[in-house]
């Protein structure tokens, strides 16, 4: 084993150091990842609420294969978004394969089925709860929908950290659709992935701990922002 | 309530700074090479690529995969130009139409490496073919690349003329990582294997723990690599200009000099030889 402490001070003092190289890599990383939470956040929200509500034929088996698809393996959900994108591909007009946004397109597809399972538990739930009441008042089930995400935005926030989670950790998918090109989709995790298979495993190790440091600050930073709501919450309350 | 809104907006805000950029510049000239872990992972190309963008103006993004990968991404069109190490897989792309035309680029060798201690005892010399079968005979762990890589294809290449089935004792002491070049080196230096290995790789790699070259010289190790512009009449949207342009840079006089050029620890990985 190489000496891991030196060459974690190197990688640290290259991130204090503001070195452009990984910083950008950093910097990638996040805004791909943000992004696709974002997006995934946009699509999954509606639909798992919706699911959490609505009441029709073939609901159950939905929510089954929803939560199945939380399971998606990054590699698998790489090679579909890479035959669509390939210039072979029925996407492939599009010229996205090996960027960043085929980086976040896979990230979004593995994401999205996270916040909408996450949300349709959590809308579900609460919906239990409060129909009744709802129900007297004379709201519909489908416009009791934006009540019911509002009332449970801490959940749906701890939804959204474990989908941000899942994507600023992944490396099967985005090497694949990305392609792991120098300075324009290389991410933290693909650089790692390279940075072991030259077998320089302690950089590899340096640079997994300062992205398991920039998941702890994004996370706390979401959950500073979650806290400081639930103040408000309880005002309303 | 008011708080709470400032505070959304305030993020929705930071995240769409966030999204600025994230859209690539599309102005520069860029094509994308196909090519293998060796010249990547060797750092031969982050070494010659900016002398060619500063000449030309033309970016070259390259994606790293096995030589087997390359060729397949290559014909799926998701690339402009193919730089690999399997000639005979490279003349049938080409025989196939995949391909314009193939030029010699370099050539480095490939190197049996394996454990210090070296169980089946073929330290060196210098006849791979002998080596391999008395590493069979051993029943010494070896660690093969099993991804279709030009590596591997030598390899298979090498077990075949020294008349050993290697599928029959696949996972027993032949072991197939599927992976690149330096994950294989890895899986060899946990497991104290032989494995094959292209030397710029090796020379290249930083987890050699416990491990030495061990059979070198051996004529039938040679590697050659080769580049080929992806067929414009395949794939219209092959950027045929700018690919031409990197293949006439890269095979000629300044081209051949910056790879000869790249040194790693006082020694030369590749070693030009264009036509």
């Amino acid at each position: 084993m190489q000496d891991f402490a030196q060459e974690f001070k190197s990688a640290a003092a290259l991130i204090l150091a503001g070195d452009p190289e990984l910083w950008a890599i950093v910097l990638l990383s996040l805004k791909v990842s943000l992004l696709a939470v974002l997006i995934a956040a946009l699509i999954g929200m509606p639909l798992g609420a919706a699911l959490g509500v609505g009441r029709f034929p073939g609901r159950r088996a939905v929510v089954i294969v929803l939560n199945a698809l939380m399971g998606l393996p990054p590699v698998v959900v790489g090679l579909l978004v890479y035959l669509m994108l390939s210039r072979s591909g029925p996407l492939g007009v599009l010229n996205l394969l090996y960027t960043p946004s085929a980086m976040i397109v896979a990230q979004v597809v593995l994401v999205t089925p996270i916040v909408a399972a996450l949300t349709r538990q959590t809308v579900e739930t609460l919906d239990a709860e409060y129909s009744e009441q709802l129900r007297s008042l004379g709201v519909s089930r489908l416009a009791s929908v934006p009540t019911l995400l509002w009332d449970s935005r801490l959940a749906l926030l701890t939804a959204l950290l474990a989908g941000f989670g899942r994507a600023i950790a992944e490396v099967g998918a985005v090497i694949m659709v990305g392609g792991n090109i120098n300075h324009v989709t290389r991410v933290m995790t693909t650089t790692i992935a390279l940075e072991t298979s030259k077998g320089n495993l302690a950089l590899a190790l340096a640079l997994g701990t300062i992205l398991i440091g920039i998941a702890v600050t994004v996370t706390g930073a979401v959950s500073l922002l979650g806290l400081n709501d639930d103040r408000g919450a309880l005002k309303h309350a | 309530m008011i708080g709470n809104v400032m505070r959304a907006g305030m993020f929705a805000l930071a995240l769409g700074g966030l999204g600025i950029g994230a859209a690539q510049a599309a102005d520069d000239p860029y094509i994308v090479v196909q090519s293998t872990t060796s010249t990547q992972n060797s750092g031969l190309l982050d070494a010659i690529l900016p002398e060619f963008k500063a000449r030309t103006g033309i970016e070259v993004r390259v994606v790293a995969v096995g030589t087997g990968q390359a060729i397949k991404n290559a014909k799926n069109g998701d690339g402009d130009v193919l730089l690999v190490h399997a000639k005979p897989a490279e003349e049938k792309f080409v025989a196939e139409g995949w391909g314009v035309q193939r030029f010699d680029v370099m050539y480095n060798d490939f190197i049996l490496v394996g454990p210090e201690t070296d169980p089946a005892g073929v330290g060196g010399g210098a006849d791979i073919v002998a080596a391999l079968a008395a590493v069979a005979q051993a029943q010494a762990p070896f660690v093969s690349r099993g991804d279709d890589s030009g590596t591997h294809k030598a390899e298979l290449r090498h077990w075949k003329a020294a008349g050993i089935d290697v599928s029959a004792a696949s996972g027993e002491w032949y072991r197939e990582t599927g992976s690149g070049m330096g994950a294989t080196l890895n899986a060899a230096a946990g497991m104290g294997a032989y494995a094959l290995t292209d030397r710029a790789t090796w020379i290249s790699f930083g987890n050699k723990d416990g491990m030495k070259v061990l059979v070198e010289g051996d004529p039938r190790l040679f590697n050659q690599y080769g580049v080929i512009l992806v067929n414009p009449e395949k794939h219209a949207h092959v950027k045929a200009k700018e690919g031409q342009a990197f293949i006439d840079w890269l095979t000629g006089p300044e081209g051949q000099a910056a790879i000869a050029g790249f040194k790693l620890e006082g020694q030369q990985l590749f070693f030009p030889n264009a036509k």
